[in-house]
Parts: C-alpha cells; structure tokens; sequence
C-alpha cells in the first residue's frame, strides 16, 4: 500500500521509493530496504504496477515503476479498508 | 482470467531467467550505490558507507531468492535442488545403493501383491454387474455343495419369485473326434439362457436360443476364444463348423469374448446344452448340474435364500423318495470365485504395507545419519541466506530422487516377480484362477506404485527435515550440536531395529521350516522311482469296450505297440495313477474272520503284470503277477506292507483269502507283498492297498505308465500317437512324466508357493532389520564421535571404542534374535499343518537362523564401529 501510495505522484525507482517512504515517516518506517524488491516483483506479477529503464538525473541507468489503472484502484481499495480499520481501532482506544 | 494473465505475466518475468538476474542485480547494486553515495554524503567514509548501507539493505541473497520465488515458477529451483541431489547420491554410491535396494524391495513387494489382489478382487468379474449374481447348490447330509437334479432345477426355476433368471451349468469332460483321434476336451453343458444370465454375448456368432436345449432341437456349441484361436484357428468359418462331442454332432454357432471366463466351470473349450432328454436329466434323483441365478432388481441375498428354502421344503414334501434331506445352498458368484484368496490376499497385501513402512522409516534412518554429518553443510547453508524452507526443500527432492528411482524399480521387480510365481502355479489351478491371467501392468496398479512412492518420499523426507527445523541452527554452527531430539531418535530407532530383528527372526524361522519340508516332501519315499517315468491317460468309451474280453485285448495290443517303441523299457497300465488324490477305495474283509474292527477301507488299483517292474517298486514277500492271472484261473491280489501290518499282524499274508466286494463272496487269494507305494498325495499317510491283476479285472479307462531309457518327456508325442494307431476312437489326455506329477501335485505346489512367499517376506526382513541396525549404529557414532574423541584422548584403545560400539549394537541384535526365536515358537505353531516330518522346533534351522542374523548383525555394526574408531581425537575435539 505504502509502495502504491508513494507512486502516485510520479514514477520512481526502487531506491527512490525506499528514500521517500523513510523521509515522509520521519524516519520511523525504516524495514530492510532489500525487501522493497520481493515486493516489487508481487506487484509487477499483480499488474498493478509496470516497469521501465529510463535514465536517472545524474544519468544513470535505473528501473523506474509506474502505477497502473488497475494499481490505481487496488489503492483506493486498500485505503478505504485502511480507513475503516484504523477508525475502528480509534474507536476503540478512545472509548474503553 | 486473472489467473491466467498472472501466469502469462510471470512467464514474461522470467521467460529470460539470466535478464530477469540481470535487471534484479542492477536494480539492487544501483539502490546500495545510491545509499553509499548518500552515507558518503553525511560524512562517512566509503568503507563504512558500503557497510551501512549493506546493513540497511538487508541479506540480499535472501531477497534474490525470495524474489525469484515470488516471480519464478519455482522450477527454476526444483530442477536446481534436482541436480544436486542426484549430485548429493553419486557421490555417496553406497548410501544411495542400500536406500534404493531396500525401497525397491519394499515398493516391488507392496505393488506385486498388490497386482494379485487388483486382478482378484478390484477388477470387475467379466459379466454384467456381477454382485447380483448367485450361484446355488443342493445341499444333502454330506454337506452343503452338491449337484442339483434336472427336474429340480426346473422346478426352482418355476416356483421361485425371487430371480429374474435360474440356469445350470455342469463342468464336462468332452469326448472329441478330431482327424488324429478321439480327444478330451474340456467344457460344460449350460442350459440355454446361461449366457444371457450372466449378461455376456458372443463376440462372433450367436448365443443360445431360448429353446435351443429342448428335445428335437438341433444340437449346438459355442467355442471359448481360446479354443476358436486353438483349434480353428481364429476363423470366422468357424461359425456353422460341426464338431462331434461324445459322439454327437453339434454344430458351432458362437466364440465368446477373449476375456469372457466362468471360473466354477474352466477350464472350457466348448459350452454345449444341457437336455431333458438325458438318461440322467429324466431322474429326479440324479444329480448332475450346479445353478445360477440372477437376482431381481430390489430382492436382498437373504430374501431370495428365505424364498428358495420354501420352494425346496415344497419339493422335499412332494417327492420325498428322491428329495429327504436335500436342501438349497446359495452363494453369490463372486464369493464363490475370489472367497477362499481374499482373506490370504489381504493378510499378504497387510504384511507387504508393513515391510514397506519399516523399509521407508530405515531408509529415514539413514538419511538422518547422513543428514547429521551435513548439519554443519546446513547450518553454513543457513548462514549465508538459505530459507529453511529452501533447505527443507532440498531434502525433499532427495526423497522423492530416491523414491522415484526406487518406485520404477520396484515396479519392473514386481512385475518380474508376478510373472515368475505364475510359473509356479500349477496349470489346473490357473484353469480354476483365471482371473490370475488379468495379472500385469494396469492403470490401476501403475496407480498403487506411484502412490506408493510418494507416500514413502513423503515419510522418509519429512523426518529429516523435521529434524533440521527442530536443532538451532545457529547452536550446529557453533557447537557439534547434541541435541535432545538426537537422544528421541536414538530410542526410537533402537526399539525399531528390536522390532525388526524378531520379525525377521520370526520369517526366517518359518521360511526355513517351509523350505526343509518342501525338500523332505521332494525327497519322500514314495515306494516307486520317478525318474524316466511317463504318463498317460486313456479312455475307450467306445459301446466295442463293454465286454472284458474286448478290454483285455485292448491293453494287449497297446502293450505290444508301446513296448516296441524305441527307448521303452517296460510298460504297465492301472487304474489309477500313483501320486494321485487317493481315491477309488473298497471295503476290504478277511474270509474267515467275522469282523475287522479298524479301517477297513482300502485303495484298490487294477494293474498290469508288468506294473511294479514298471515302478520298480520291491517285491517283500511272495510273487508278482504274471499275464497268466486272468479270468480263466482263481483270483488274486498283491497287497503292500501297510495292508499286511493291519489285517495280518504276526501273520504271513501269502495265502490268506479276503473279500472285496462287499458281500463277501468273492474271493481273492493274496500271493504277494510289495513296498507302500503312495498312491494319495505326498504329504498323506501311507494307506493299505490291494492291487488285482488287470486281466481279471480290466477297466475301459486306464492310466499307461511307461519306463524310459531316454528322456521321457519328449517321447510323450509319440507314446500318444502309438496308442490312437491303435484305436482312433480312444482318448488320450493328461500326457505327463512322473516328476512333473511329483512338482505339480497339489501338495508339492502349496509347500512350494508358501516356502517362497514366506522365504520372499524373510529375506526381505532380513535386510531390512540389517539397514535398520544399520542405520542406528552408524547415527549412534556420529553422535558420539566427540565422546569417543575424549576417550581416545584420554588412552582409550581402538579395540576398547570397537568394543563400545559392538557392544551396543550386539545388546541390540541379541535381544532381537532372543525375542525372535521366543516368537518364532509360538508362531510356527501355527504353520504345523503346513510342515511334512519337520518339527516346529527343529533345532537345525534355529540355530543357523540366530547364526545367519547374528553375523548379519555383527557386519552391519563392523562399518559404522570401524568409522568410530578411526576417528582423530584431535580432529573430533578440534570439531568443538
């Protein structure tokens, strides 16, 4: 979801994606940046994201993955249900 | 559909697996530059930027692998974990030998006899929804299996409401004219609608009609395939041919199928009908047909048998001259075809998933062993990134190379295996089994082996994988790795090989019982030489043969023709065969002694002149016959020894006058004694025997017995050909040489079969529980190789670790063998009926079993003490 959410902006590559998920949790959300590339892999196999090489700004080489229609609506989806659970969640700590 | 493009996408993925490598490397080097870059860009130096950034990346071989799992087919993988554990059993030949061999065995005996149980009792009886069919007996004071009437059957048919359909067959023996003679040929008269009960058609031709076993009716036959192939060699002219069966002409109107058999009434050649105008079908008393019936849709076994019953206590009160005391039996086919094989089978099939389950759990054993001296390869595995998923797989694909193999090998064993006990069975018995000849390679059997393999792959991979998850890792790594789980197997495994060892101690024993009383039974006195001794019998039913005048020229003139045919020594006819079922007895009484209190049955042979020469059986006392002892002069017999002892003890036998025929006025004079010639099975008790001369009391059907100079099987043709140039119009049949009638003779046969499937079982244990030993040893000393290194480096002898390791492997053989041979006491009890004049506690076989599992004991615990004490105490406590 974070992986989805972080690519609607724009496309990215993997390390891009790893640096904006950290940066934008303030440092909190800091897993094995490897494991960005499993999951990368589901959600090509998914279709809800697609690869292509492109150049970098400094010129290099690197994989850039770009959200789908369909990765666009899995998103929506899970973000609802993100929603729902976290306001259940919420409900619960405030009243008990 | 989403499935589907998942699929096409991973084939897109990784249809290129060294670009999806590739891109997957690139794409992780280039994040951990870019890291690099950014650590370097906080101000750390470049060495300490690669490891922070390798840190924060994580195991990358790992993510690569999980990533290939993810995208990949996973048979990238497999066929990788293939390779190497093929790789894994080359390079250790012995191991993969031993766990192959025994997998073999154990898969080739649960899949041999499973093809016996398949071709009996899983594949369906070739007729139409067998299970409704019934097979009925007249029941009388002797028991419950006997023939019905022809008028009785009419009537059951008649007055029953319970099946749909009621027939008869009777199994005949056929006399045939064919151009070289008068032939038997074997065959059964069924009543017309036969066929159609049991819902089977001709494949060529007509069946009976309706009416066609009716009087007046012309007369026909139906060939089996075999016959048709046989004797007319498979052409459709066949069909209108006549042939003359018991001299009557009968024209062939149909073939049935090549997989049609009736098991009660093989083998048959020709099926003709049964008719109302038979001499014994007008006689309400004479007993000749078995029937069969098929039951109406919705009426119960138990219904239809209630129903019967009435109808024949009906019959009992209408004629009870010819019916007292005559009830109905009834069984349905199929129990009547495969009942009296299903329990053996079951209890073979039960025996055979034992073995295999032990054989599986050894080869489980050796893996472990193995698999223990690989913990350090596997915890090395596990440190530089393998999943223990991907290690557990790895064990897997060992099991199923090795149960794989085993299972094909297996497979070809039993079908070897089956082809060859085929050979043992004795041809009646297979005419009376034909479904044996559905034995072979099917779906179903193919079936029985794959899944097989795959449940012992499954055990024997599961165990050491087991065994892996449960050790740390990490602990392997660092330590020799002594874990409880060890001492659990160890236990376990010891009880096993215990186990083992008395049921191979328990097979052993009764194999070798068996096998001593097949030799003892081989090489019983049977009072005659069978070596060079051929068979033949002959029957001349012909109206010229009623008289005896007529009989004895006959047997004359036969024996003018056979004696003068090269490499003849003598010839003699008889009655009945020696070696035989004992039969054709007469009550026998001394003239002049009112009363004979013992058995006074005895068997009664009618015998040419030359017939002891021809056996060389020993003249005791008195003389033999000559051809001048016929009708002209008083009549006498020659009895044997057992006769003697039991009419005449303390007395001389020569001269003393008996009766046997019943009344007691004809006399018979006894000139002379000879040896106990076996005339019943091998395995019988000797039994008194009169035998009178053939010229006083000539048969028309008769055995011929000729001594050879050469050998007699091949002059057999010959012997059959001389004696229809004789007479076309007699039959011969049964041609056959003495020892063949010694192998084949129902006895020789069960002792054989039993020897060797108990024989099959014993050495089948025996190897198992000598791997399973084995196994145990050899994972005891690799779990102790650190306790031995200690104890070497303390001053212990190589002798004294030898003696620590047989010690405890021999503590284990012992108790074993002690068990074993304690059971084996008690279970050989059992096979008492089976044991001809061999003791259940021959001493003999006992003590060279415990030899022969002692010594195989003490080699298999050789190898794995051998390793124990070459171990290098350095090297062993180096190892911590």
């Amino acid at each position: 979801m974070l992986i989805l959410k972080t690519l609607t902006r724009a496309p990215m590559h993997g390390y891009g994606i790893a640096l904006s998920i950290r940066r934008l949790s303030d440092d909190v959300l800091t897993v094995e940046e490897g494991s960005l590339y499993p999951a990368l892999q589901r959600l090509l196999l998914q279709g809800w994201v697609k690869a292509e090489w492109k150049m970098t700004e400094t010129n290099r080489r690197a994989r850039y993955y770009t959200l789908t229609a369909a990765g666009k609506k899995q998103l929506g989806l899970e973000l609802s249900e993100f929603d729902q659970m976290i306001a259940a969640i919420t409900r619960v700590l405030q009243n008990a | 559909m989403n499935r589907l493009m998942r699929l096409f996408r991973k084939f897109r993925l990784t249809g290129r697996p060294d670009r999806f490598n590739r891109e997957l490397e690139e794409e992780m080097a280039f994040h951990r530059e870019e890291a690099e870059k950014s650590f370097v860009a906080e101000g750390l130096s470049s060495r300490e930027a690669r490891y922070a950034a390798a840190r924060r990346f994580g195991n990358d071989a790992r993510l690569r692998d999980e990533s290939h799992s993810i995208a990949g087919l996973a048979l990238e993988s497999v066929l990788q974990d293939f390779r190497f554990a093929v790789r894994q059993l080359r390079k250790n030949p012995g191991f993969a030998a031993t766990a192959i061999l025994i997998l073999t065995l154990g898969i080739g005996a649960s899949v041999g006899i499973f093809s016996f149980v398949d071709a009996a009792l899983i594949k369906p009886l070739p007729f139409q929804d067998a299970s409704r069919l019934i097979v009925l007996f007249e029941s009388n004071s002797l028991g419950p299996r006997f023939h019905l009437s022809y008028k009785d059957y009419i009537d059951w048919k008649s007055e029953n409401t319970v099946f749909s359909s009621l027939e008869i067959y009777a199994p005949w023996g056929f006399l045939l004219q064919t151009p070289t003679g008068t032939q038997k040929a074997d065959g059964s008269r069924v009543s017309a609608g036969f066929f159609r009960t049991l819902g089977v058609a001709p494949v060529l031709g007509r069946d009976f009609r309706p009416n066609d076993d009716q009087p007046g009716q012309p007369r026909t036959a139906i060939l089996s395939y075999a016959a048709w192939q046989r004797r007319f060699g498979g052409r459709a002219d066949a069909i209108g041919q006549t042939v003359v069966l018991d001299g009557q002409p009968n024209t062939i109107i149909g073939v049935m199928p090549r997989d049609f058999h009736f098991a009660p009434a093989e083998p048959a050649d020709f099926w003709t009908n049964e008719r109302a105008d038979g001499e014994c079908e007008k006689m309400r008393a004479c007993h000749s047909a078995f029937g069969l019936a098929r039951l109406k849709p919705g009426v119960t076994f138990n219904a239809a048998y209630a129903d019967m019953r009435t109808v024949v206590a009906q019959l009992e009160r209408q004629y009870p001259d010819s019916n007292r005391g005559r009830g109905v039996f009834m069984l349905s086919a199929i129990d009547l075809i495969v009942g009296d094989v299903r329990p053996i089978l079951l209890v073979l099939l039960a025996g055979a998933g034992l073995l295999l389950l032990i054989a599986t759990v050894n080869v489980s054993s050796l893996l472990l062993v193995r698999s223990e001296s690989r913990r350090r390869e596997f915890a090395v595995r596990g440190a530089v990134g393998a999943s223990r998923g991907r290690l557990t797989l790895l064990f897997i694909t060992e099991g199923v190379v090795l149960a794989a193999s085993a299972g094909i090998l297996g497979t070809a064993l039993a079908f070897l295996a089956t082809h060859s006990v085929m050979g043992f069975i004795p041809k009646d018995m297979l005419a009376s089994k034909p479904w044996l000849n559905e034995l072979g390679p099917n779906v179903r059997v193919l079936l029985f082996a794959v899944v097989v393999s795959l449940l012992s792959a499954a055990l024997f991979s599961l165990m050491p994988a087991l065994r892996i998850s449960i050790a740390d890792l990490h602990a392997d790594l660092s330590s020799g790795g002594r874990s409880f789980a060890g001492t659990v197997w160890r236990r376990f495994g010891s009880n096993l090989v215990v186990i083992e060892l008395t049921m191979a101690v328990v097979l052993l024993v009764s194999a070798g019982l068996l096998g001593k009383s097949f030799y003892r039974l081989l090489h019983t006195d049977t009072g005659l030489i069978p070596d060079h001794l051929a068979t033949l019998q002959v029957a001349a039913e012909g109206p010229e043969y009623k008289k005896d005048p007529a009989r004895i020229a006959l047997e004359r003139q036969i024996d003018a023709r056979l004696a003068s045919l090269p490499g003849v020594r003598s010839v003699a006819l008889t009655s009945d065969l020696p070696l035989g079922d004992g039969d054709g007895t007469k009550v026998l009484s001394v003239v002049g002694q009112p009363h004979y209190d013992g058995l006074r049955e005895v068997i009664h042979r009618d015998v040419s002149a030359s017939y002891f020469r021809t056996l060389q059986a020993q003249l005791i006392r008195g003389r033999l016959f000559t051809e001048d002892d016929d009708a002209s002069k008083a009549l006498v017999g020659v009895i044997n020894q057992r006769l003697a002892q039991q009419f005449f003890p303390n007395q001389d036998p020569i001269g003393q006058q008996v009766s046997d025929d019943g009344d007691g006025n004809q006399h018979v004079r006894i000139v002379g004694v000879v040896n106990d010639i076996q005339e019943g099975q091998l395995d019988a008790a000797p039994r008194g025997a009169l035998y009178v001369p053939f010229n006083q009391s000539p048969t028309s059907d008769f055995a011929v017995l000729l001594r050879t100079a050469q050998d007699e099987d091949s002059l057999l043709p010959t012997v059959a050909a001389a004696i229809h140039s004789v007479d076309p119009g007699l039959a011969v049949y049964q041609p056959m040489t003495m020892s063949q009638r010694v192998h084949d003779s129902p006895s020789a046969s069960l002792h054989r079969s039993s020897a060797w499937i108990v024989g099959g079982f014993a050495v089948l244990a025996l190897l198992l529980s000598v791997v399973g030993l084995y196994g145990v040893v050899a994972y005891s000393v690799s779990q102790r190789t650190r306790e031995i290194g200690v104890r070497m480096a303390l001053g212990a002898q190589r002798s004294s670790v030898y003696r620590l390791i047989l010690r405890e492997a021999g503590r284990l053989a012992a108790i074993g063998i002690v068990a074993g041979l304690l059971c084996s006491l008690a279970a050989t009890t059992l096979l008492r009926s089976l044991l001809f004049r061999v003791q259940t506690w021959d001493v003999a076989t006992l003590v060279a079993v415990a030899l022969i599992l002692g010594s195989s004991a003490l080699l298999a615990s050789y190898l794995p003490a051998r390793r124990a004490a070459s171990v290098n105490p350095t090297e062993a406590l180096h190892a911590e």
